[in-house]
């Protein structure tokens, strides 16, 4: 007896049926038998789904992957490809935003992620990022092309405005608007620089870009260049990557071979050229005026501001500080056009997002989905579930200033402006899952251990701050702390987020609001009876009775 | 410590530095990290060998030593002493941390008799905590030179030292 390796599941509720179902039904019959797999694929059909915008369904097992809507004649080439060939295929995928919010039926089933939609990480892992022709071949300069044949720098900026893009850094400002002030600002050298100094905990979504697909970034550069009146770029990255710095170092060699860097880009009048710069070791470089301090080879110490970048940045010169995740998006935008941006994600934060998700779930790693999924989407369907015995307790989401939030708020659409509406920060889309054996106690510890040493030391609110917080939950882990003590760390906060010179300081304070907020009862439990009650904490017991 | 003479290959290391990175202010900080490549830490006479090559009023460049030092202490991946053969570098962030990172701390002390900056007496090892290296999903990781390991157990630490001299 042959065993069956795939199901194929072809929605036949009564749309459906008016829309071709048993068409569908019948052609995929008739293709299974055109390619000789007719014994190893079953077809069968099911009514239960609620997707009325995407009929008729046609959905793979083992992979779960949900293609929609299907014509009858879509068919023979879905069966060709991807049951004959095992490839799936993208153009037939059940658009991802119409899933959303409605997964339900979809749980417990493992396999391929059906709901990506990749504009980012279009490229990254499918081509070979030391090779500019697979790039070129992959629609690669192509907008750069466009933009210098036929855009004028005021229409670029327009179409990136009218798509809503936001910094995906975690500012979320508008990419349009900064560009517009940069080109507007005095003077005739201006900047581009790309914040790649990827150091948020948890965050490592720049690093596949960085590695997999490197011309899209000088790509995007060259158009941000262009846009914003500039004819030199910086890549800054973080000291750490390597590999992304020899990619990108090729990546530049080979655009300059081809033409797409250097004197006269595409024949025309437009010069441009990139250099890199890595960092060496900083978590505060990140926050834009430290990194260009750190350029300009001085300690990465955040400038007070304004002046602002835009008008005053590199070498005092107006500059443009976009992150990788944001340029990234820019071909695709100038390719597609504003309107095509516009219908992925929410209408207040257009496009998708990269997040990286990490923790006590079956998959960890990076997705790219619209802007508006939920959180409890993202770990039921592309995190697969919580591990085996785990519940989840909590989610930071944006890395180390990030918010906690509990459980409770996970069916909040992560996106900039809901997001903002419920007191949470989307940050640099770092998704870190924690299960019943995370002690909120000993994870403010580690995030303010984190603080205290990557402050840098430049102003008090901060420098201080930082410490004497990290003090206060020590003593708490040790079932030392006191309850008075928990109003200090508030007035603390009150203080750091209102002086400090930076974001680092400003946002340092959110994982303490964050556990005072939603978890006060287990932080006064570790105070109170000097126990902790996940029993993570070490508690100092002894020491503490005599 | 023993007190060096500026001996021939600092200079030259800096020379070497310099040629490749240029000789305007921004060039600092990689220079100093292509010296703390090759010495795994930046040597003071290094310091001076870099000043003594950069600082030019002529070219409006005005560099101190102690701006060089300022450099050094401030970034985490320059060193201002000397460190062990091997560097062993274990994230300390939250991601690592919720996944067992803990007991594999706990697991490279115990190994190695040492504290968080600390060096063996034979100089082989010198263990730090660094923080998040973007290797989040395969938390705990570490970090031995150029080399990554990633969703290391307690039980594999005695196993990944052996592979170092």
């Amino acid at each position: 007896m042959i065993k069956k390796r795939a199901m194929v599941l072809v929605s036949n509720d009564p749309e459906s049926i008016r829309l071709g179902a048993n068409e569908i039904v019948q052609h995929l019959n008739e293709a299974l038998v055109t390619y000789g797999i007719q014994d190893e694929v079953d077809v069968s059909t099911v009514s239960d789904v609620n997707h009325s915008n995407i009929l008729p369904l046609v959905v793979v097992y083992p992979e779960a992957v949900v293609y929609g809507p299907v014509k009858a004649s879509d068919v023979r080439y879905l069966v060709e490809e991807h049951l004959y060939k095992g490839r799936v295929v993208d153009d037939l995928l059940a658009p991802p935003k119409m899933l959303t919010g409605q997964i339900g039926w979809l749980r417990g089933h493992k396999g391929y992620n059906p709901a990506e939609h990749r504009i980012v990480l279009e490229r990254a892992g499918r081509i070979d990022p030391e090779n500019i022709e697979e790039y070129i071949t992959a629609n690669g300069y192509e907008a750069l092309g466009k933009v210098l044949s036929e855009m004028t720098p005021e229409s670029v900026i327009e179409v990136v405005e009218k798509s809503g893009l936001q910094g995906r850094g975690g500012a979320g400002f508008p990419t349009g608007r900064k560009w517009k002030f940069v080109r507007a600002a005095q003077g005739s050298k201006k900047y581009i620089v790309c914040n790649a100094d990827e150091s948020e905990p948890g965050t490592f979504k720049d690093r596949i870009v960085l590695e997999g697909d490197p011309h899209v970034i000088i790509e995007s550069m060259a158009i941000a260049a262009y846009a914003i009146g500039a004819d030199e770029g910086y890549i800054y990255i973080r000291g750490e990557y390597g590999l992304a710095y020899r990619r990108l170092e090729k990546a530049i060699l080979q655009a300059r071979e081809f033409g797409f860097l250097g004197k006269n880009i595409f024949g025309t009048e437009f010069n441009f050229d990139i250099h890199i710069h890595a960092g060496a070791g900083a978590y505060v470089c990140g926050e834009e005026t430290a990194l260009l301090e750190s350029l300009e080879g001085k300690r990465g110490e955040p400038r007070s501001r304004p002046p602002y970048p835009v008008t005053k940045g590199l070498w005092n010169k107006p500059t443009s500080v976009n992150n990788v995740e944001t340029l990234a998006n820019i071909p695709a935008i100038v390719r597609n056009g504003a309107e095509w941006y516009r219908s992925i994600g929410t209408p207040s934060s257009p496009g998708t997002k990269v997040y990286t998700i990490m923790g006590n779930v079956n998959f960890s790693g990076v997705i790219e989905v619209p802007m508006g999924v939920t959180l409890r989407e993202v770990i039921n369907i592309y995190a697969k579930g919580m591990k085996p015995g785990s519940t989840l307790k909590l989610a930071q989401t944006g890395g180390s200033s990030g918010s906690i939030i509990p459980a409770v708020l996970q069916d909040t659409p992560m996106d900039f402006e809901s997001f903002r509406k419920a007191g949470v920060s989307l940050g640099s889309g770092a998704l870190l899952i924690c299960d019943q054996n995370t002690c909120i106690v000993d994870l403010v510890k580690v995030l303010l251990q984190f603080f205290r040493f990557e402050s840098c030391g430049k102003c008090t609110p901060c420098r201080v701050g930082t410490q004497r917080s990290y003090e206060i939950v020590d003593r708490i882990s040790k079932g030392q702390g006191k309850l008075e003590e928990l109003d200090t760390l508030l007035e603390l906060a009150a203080e750091m987020e209102r002086a400090s010179n930076c974001g680092l300081g400003q946002t340092a304070t959110v994982p303490i609001r964050d556990m005072l907020k939603h978890f006060r009862t287990e932080v006064e439990a570790h105070i109170r009876s000097g126990s902790c009650p996940t029993g993570i904490c070490e508690m100092a017991q002894e020491v503490e009775k005599v | 410590m023993t007190v060096q003479t500026i001996d021939h290959d600092v200079v030259s290391v800096v020379q070497a530095a310099i040629e490749k990175h240029g000789k305007n202010r921004d060039a600092m900080i990689p220079v100093l990290s292509e010296i703390n490549r090759v010495f795994g830490y930046v040597p003071r006479e290094a310091i001076q060998e870099v000043r003594k090559q950069l600082h030019d009023p002529a070219r409006q460049v005005h560099i101190a030593e102690s701006q060089l030092y300022s450099l050094t202490s401030f970034y985490d991946m320059l060193s201002t002493k000397p460190r062990g053969r091997h560097v062993i570098k274990f994230c300390e962030n939250a991601p690592c941390h919720v996944v067992g990172g803990k007991a594999i701390w706990d697991g490279l002390r115990e190994k190695l008799s040492l504290e968080n900056g600390e060096t063996t007496p034979d100089n082989k090892w010198t263990l730090v905590t660094t923080s998040c290296l973007g290797l989040c999903s395969v938390g705990p990781v570490l970090l031995i030179d150029d080399d990554m390991y990633g969703n290391v157990t307690p039980e594999q630490i005695s196993e990944i030292l052996e592979h170092y001299e």
